[in-house]
């Protein structure tokens, strides 16, 4: 078990490393002169070598990936050019925003699809069963961002139930600013939900046909207990894997969902050291949104040696 | 295993009631038939020219000019969703084709070789697939500048490890098979059983792989130019369509609600065509997503 864990751990350490090299390398090859871009145009060739000087542009490309690399271990990720503080703090305040955004997102996916998937395989090839197959395909097939502007149309410009978007931030307390995540957790939640519902499903169909199943109904357990005491806790492990894969897009919908309702999150963050070229604010978010997908990989292969105990002996 | 058996012994004869069995197929083969047919025509033809504008018509409702209406600067907005079809399918055609020949290419090779190239190809799809499209989209456009270029490129690299991965466990299956050994027994090298047996074989799931990653790959375009990172303007695209219509949402709700539409039918359209393929062609996976 713990040799498995310091396998898994390595491998995980190694792909970050991989990731944050393939990051580094391309953001260098990129056009355009930090030191140029802060300084503006009108600067004199020598305050630009000066400046290029203090920033450390000057050195080898493997110099400046150590210098970096070394920083993000400490937890320093250097200082944005345009807002000339540090990237970590950047990060963490807008995190601050896009995490309770995820996180609500997934929340809300899971009330969803559960129920959805769950009461679709119960009921196989009924109505229920294929509205919610209908459902379910509409959700993929909406675009995150989309619905998001059709909220904001209904709830916001016809009801004026909800403001349009923007963040009040979590000093001004809790209920308003949960208030302004439900909509955009809601256009983010919809899509996972429509995927979620599907594995669900499929994986709840599966596991009834199990002996254990049977055994439990033959015991007289009621349908409802033997479904949801031994079928649905058995079908977590592919839901729980999906809803790691997933995580990507949620990130990817986060981008831009964040950007409907003028949220200001890390997707905002990435966006706008773009239009800015503030290559060390893209550089650290980019890798800190690579290392959440693969850290939550990783979190999902482990929590497998959770729900499933048979796992814990095999060494893949 | 039993519905495999089954779909083997269901004479050939009884092809169209088969068809008429799968509503996806035939309903996700008709969205996407249409849609393709639409952007093939908007090639030749549209209502009006999609880039012109006529100042004194913008913001006109559906009907009260042209039928779908006007948007801020008087464009059809018919047209422009026509020449948006055009825009969309092909660049997620492109991107499509592109991640699925370097991806399946990846994956038979590293199911034929094994050893390191497996674990190294497989180690570099764990690094790709941390990026998601619109963070790559977004790197590389600040490197190569925004355009078409730029969105298959940014839509192909993710598709190059959900392909490998696909292949590389079909493929290893059909290499543990007897007819392989008998190959192999026979003389045949690794690039000829591939050819000759181990595509033949994985085709069918590549292809239910491609309908399904197309409506993603939509989605995904549609992301990039909503953001502005898509095709350049004036080229009309449904994203940006959608990130015009912010502005007017209160005015001109129409333009904030038919792009959407359009994505949505598309990608639908991709999923039911995809499950429909699956179905018939891939029985083993029948009922799972």
């Amino acid at each position: 078990m713990i040799v498995l864990l310091l396998r898994r751990l390595s491998s995980l350490l190694l792909t970050l490393l991989a990731v944050s090299a393939l990051i580094f390398i391309v953001m260098d090859v990129l056009p355009g002169d930090p030191a140029a871009i802060m300084l503006g145009t009108s600067a004199s060739p020598d305050t630009l070598a000066a400046l290029r000087h203090e920033l450390g542009l000057d050195q080898p490309l493997i110099i400046r990936y150590a210098l970096w690399l070394g920083g993000v271990v400490k937890g320093d990720l250097g200082n944005s050019y345009t807002y000339g503080v540090p990237v970590a703090g950047l990060i963490a305040e807008r995190l601050a925003v896009t995490l309770p955004l995820a996180l609500f997102a997934i929340v809300l996916s899971v009330a969803i699809a559960i129920p959805l998937g769950v009461a679709s395989a119960a009921r196989r090839n009924s109505a229920v069963d294929y509205a919610a197959a209908f459902v379910s395909q509409l959700f993929i097939a909406v675009p995150g961002f989309w619905v998001g502007l059709l909220l904001v149309l209904v709830f916001s410009v016809s009801l004026g139930w909800m403001p349009s978007g923007g963040f009040p931030g979590w000093h001004s307390g809790f209920g308003p600013s949960l208030g302004a995540l439900l909509l955009p957790a809601i256009a983010l939640a919809l899509p996972q939900a429509g995927v979620l519902t599907r594995v669900t499903r499929s994986a709840v169909l599966e596991v009834l046909n199990d002996d254990f199943v049977r055994t439990a109904r033959a015991k007289g357990l009621p349908r409802r207990a033997a479904l949801w005491c031994h079928a649905v806790p058995n079908a977590l492990v592919p839901v729980v894997t999906i809803l790691g894969l997933q995580f990507t897009f949620l990130i990817a919908g986060a981008v831009l969902v964040e950007n409907v309702f003028n949220l200001p999150g890390l997707g905002r963050l990435a966006f706008q050291a773009l239009t800015q070229r503030d290559i060390i604010v893209m550089q650290d978010v980019v890798l800190f949104f690579a290392a959440l997908v693969i850290i939550m990989n990783f979190i999902v292969d482990l929590s497998y040696l959770y729900l499933d105990p048979r796992l814990r002996g095999r060494s893949r | 295993m039993s519905s495999a058996i089954k779909t083997v012994e269901q004479p050939a004869m009884r092809r169209t009631s088969l068809f008429l069995r799968r509503p996806n197929l035939i309903i996700g083969g008709a969205i996407i038939a249409i849609l393709v047919i639409i952007a093939f025509v908007s090639l030749f033809w549209t209502p009006m020219p999609p880039g012109k504008m006529q100042i004194i018509h913008k913001l006109k409702p559906p009907l009260a000019q042209g039928l779908l209406g006007t948007d801020h600067f008087g464009r059809d907005v018919l047209s422009m969703l026509m020449a948006g079809a055009w825009n969309s399918l092909s660049i997620a055609t492109v991107a499509v084709a592109f991640g699925a020949s370097l991806g399946t290419l990846l994956g038979v090779t590293a199911a034929a070789l094994r050893g390191v190239f497996e674990a190294v190809a497989m180690r570099a799809n764990d690094v790709i697939f941390a990026f998601p499209p619109i963070l790559s989209a977004m790197m590389l456009g600040a490197l190569l500048g925004t355009g078409r270029f730029t969105a298959i490129i940014a839509i192909a690299v993710f598709m190059v490890p959900v392909f490998s991965r696909v292949t590389v466990s079909a493929a290893s299956q059909v290499w543990a098979r007897d007819y392989v050994l008998a190959a192999r027994g026979a003389g045949k090298g690794g690039v000829l059983i591939t050819v000759e047996h181990i595509l033949p074989n994985i085709a069918n799931q590549i292809i239910v792989q491609v309908t399904i990653q197309l409506g993603l790959a939509i989605l995904t375009e549609a992301g990039l130019s909503f953001l502005g990172l898509g095709m350049a303007p004036p080229a009309p695209t449904w994203g940006r369509m959608l990130a015009d219509a912010q502005t007017y949402l209160a005015t001109a709700p129409w333009l904030a609600i038919l792009p959407g539409l359009a994505i949505a039918l598309t990608v639908f359209g991709f999923n039911m065509l995809g499950d429909g393929l699956r179905d018939l062609l891939d029985p083993r996976e029948k009922g799972r997503t």
